[in-house]
């Protein structure tokens, strides 16, 4: 098997309770890696600590114990080697699309001449060359993430890290989004971990899928997508055993099963 | 099309405002005369006309509209800037805020036109207290404001720049700076026309400068006509510096969609 790039070690989170007593555990015990090159999703019901442990990764909240390692390197903070996305945006509204794809490359350092050669380069490849004087309220929400990604892009990190990055797009747009970013991770040959609650995503843009359960959550369940054309997520999509992958997931999930809880109490499907 | 019902709109507006100022000035020429009210309680429109030509040339308008101007420029300025200042600095710093709080709750309350007598008595009949009485009534809208703002900036893009690696230098000046100029301009709005307020209470309090001097002079004697054309200048010096924050405010804030109708105002 090829190098690892992101590995969870044993990490556990706990947060102060919100009246200040007791500790809540988020994540127990989470340990799996990401090998090069490999896209790995992340599902689990809601307050599973799935977000928790991609700011872990990046390095934005220390873990109570154990460590992530981005490329045999423990994660002590943020570094260049991960970027993340999240779904929001993120844009800043007063700069321009251009402006926004080099936030990240302007924060880190690089000479203007890069960062905007980097920028238009990939502008380019997400068909949005002719957008990037546009300031992002001119953007629908697609073209929007779609510039998010870019900016993510844009600093050449080892590893994503995405949070529901098409969750707040209608169902055509992420289909496409969706393809967009399968092509682009394929092509750059990056190493992604991916939060969804999107099982067909899960399942169409993957090499393999990790379960979580509720809160403290664990992982319970590991599938290997064997089906070929990571690329291309929408003939996935009519790849026969799509829908047996996503039956399992649902059975793994106990969708069938969970009640509507109240919020915060996890399970709101 | 749509861009024509807007434009279409926008004429009909003008059109009922201009008729509006016009039987506004024709009410106030004939409308004292015609209601019996005698013209030393409302002076007809003409003789407030006559009373600034000649105030122009005896009793110095120009030059009492020109200190007055002065003053409020820069009262506004100063006051501004540090509001923007100490809003930066109590929005970066939770423990500040919560140590100063009650204190500038107080300041906040306290009515700032009744330092004008202290700033007098401190400073004497010059320019400075009606520069500081402006400078205190201008601070507190931006203050808030800015402070306001810099809490309200979206924690996940902090920790976007955060995940850049981003130092805390480039944290505000990328991040928190700009996304406090929205809110900072609704704050300079109101302070532009608030410290015409602190300047004319000063110059009411004392002094022998300025067009709140021109109307105590005015009321003085008994000249209606006087006091009236000192409120219009200093309605007018009003209305300029908020003209030019809103300029100013158009240029800075040019990424921002258009708000639709009536978003000059």
């Amino acid at each position: 098997m090829s190098v690892v790039r992101l590995e969870y070690r044993n990490v556990t989170m706990r947060f102060a309770d919100s009246n200040g007593a007791g500790a809540l555990t988020a994540v127990r015990g989470v340990s799996f890696s990401v090998h090069d090159a490999e896209v790995v999703s992340l599902i689990g019901p809601t307050g599973c600590g799935k977000s928790t442990l991609l700011n872990i990764g990046s390095g934005l909240t220390p873990p109570s114990e154990g460590s992530a390692f981005v490329d045999g390197e423990r994660v002590a903070g943020p570094n260049a080697q991960v970027a993340f996305m999240l779904q929001k945006d993120l844009l800043l509204p007063w700069r321009t699309v251009a402006e926004n794809v080099t936030f990240g490359v302007e924060i880190q350092g690089l000479p203007l001449k890069e960062c905007k050669r980097r920028a238009a380069a990939l502008l380019a490849n997400f068909k949005l060359a002719e957008f990037s004087g546009h300031y992002p309220h001119q953007l629908s929400g697609g073209m929007r993430q779609r510039v998010a990604l870019a900016r993510t892009l844009a600093v050449d990190p080892h590893v994503l890290l995405l949070d529901e990055p098409f969750s707040a797009v209608d169902a055509q747009t992420r289909m496409v989004l969706q393809r967009d970013l399968a092509q682009t991770l394929k092509q750059a040959n990056k190493t992604a971990l991916l939060i969804t609650h999107d099982l067909a995503e899960a399942v169409t843009l993957s090499d393999r899928v990790l379960v979580m359960s509720r809160r403290p959550g664990t992982i319970i369940d590991e599938i290997k997508i064997d089906m070929p054309q990571r690329d291309n997520p929408i003939a996935r999509r009519r790849d026969a055993k799509f829908n047996d992958y996503v039956a399992h997931l649902m059975d793994r999930l106990d969708i069938a099963h969970v009640a509507l809880e109240r919020e915060g109490e996890g399970a709101a499907w | 099309m749509v861009n024509d019902t807007r434009a279409a709109l926008v004429r009909r507006g003008a059109i009922a405002s201009i008729f509006l100022l016009v039987a506004f000035l024709a009410a106030w020429q004939w409308g004292p005369g015609l209601l019996g009210i005698p013209s030393f309680i409302v002076p007809p429109l003409s003789s407030v006309a006559a009373e600034f030509v000649r105030a122009w040339q005896v009793y110095h308008l120009p030059l009492h509209t020109g200190v007055t101007a002065a003053e409020v420029l820069a009262g506004f300025m100063l006051g501004s800037l540090l509001g923007a200042m100490v809003g930066y600095l109590l929005g970066m710093s939770p423990t500040a805020e919560l140590a100063l709080s009650p204190y500038i709750l107080a300041l906040q309350i306290a009515p700032k036109v009744a330092f004008a007598p202290l700033f007098i008595l401190w400073m004497g009949f010059t320019v400075y207290p009606k520069i500081l009485v402006a400078i205190l009534i201008v601070f507190f809208p931006v203050m808030v404001n800015v402070l306001t703002a810099v809490r309200n900036v979206d924690p996940d893009l902090i920790n976007l720049a955060r995940a850049f690696k981003a130092s805390r230098a480039q944290i505000f000046w990328r991040i928190e700076f700009p996304s406090s100029m929205p809110p900072m301009f609704a704050g300079l709005r109101i302070g532009s026309t608030l410290a015409v307020v602190g300047v004319v209470v000063g110059e009411l309090v004392g002094g022998n400068l300025g067009l709140g001097y021109l109307l105590t002079f005015g009321e003085g004697q008994a000249n209606t006509p006087l006091v009236f054309v000192s409120i219009v200048m200093l309605t007018l010096v009003g209305g300029i510096a908020y003209l030019i924050v809103i300029l100013i405010e158009r240029r800075v804030l040019h990424y921002l969609p258009a708000r639709g109708v009536g978003r000059n105002i």
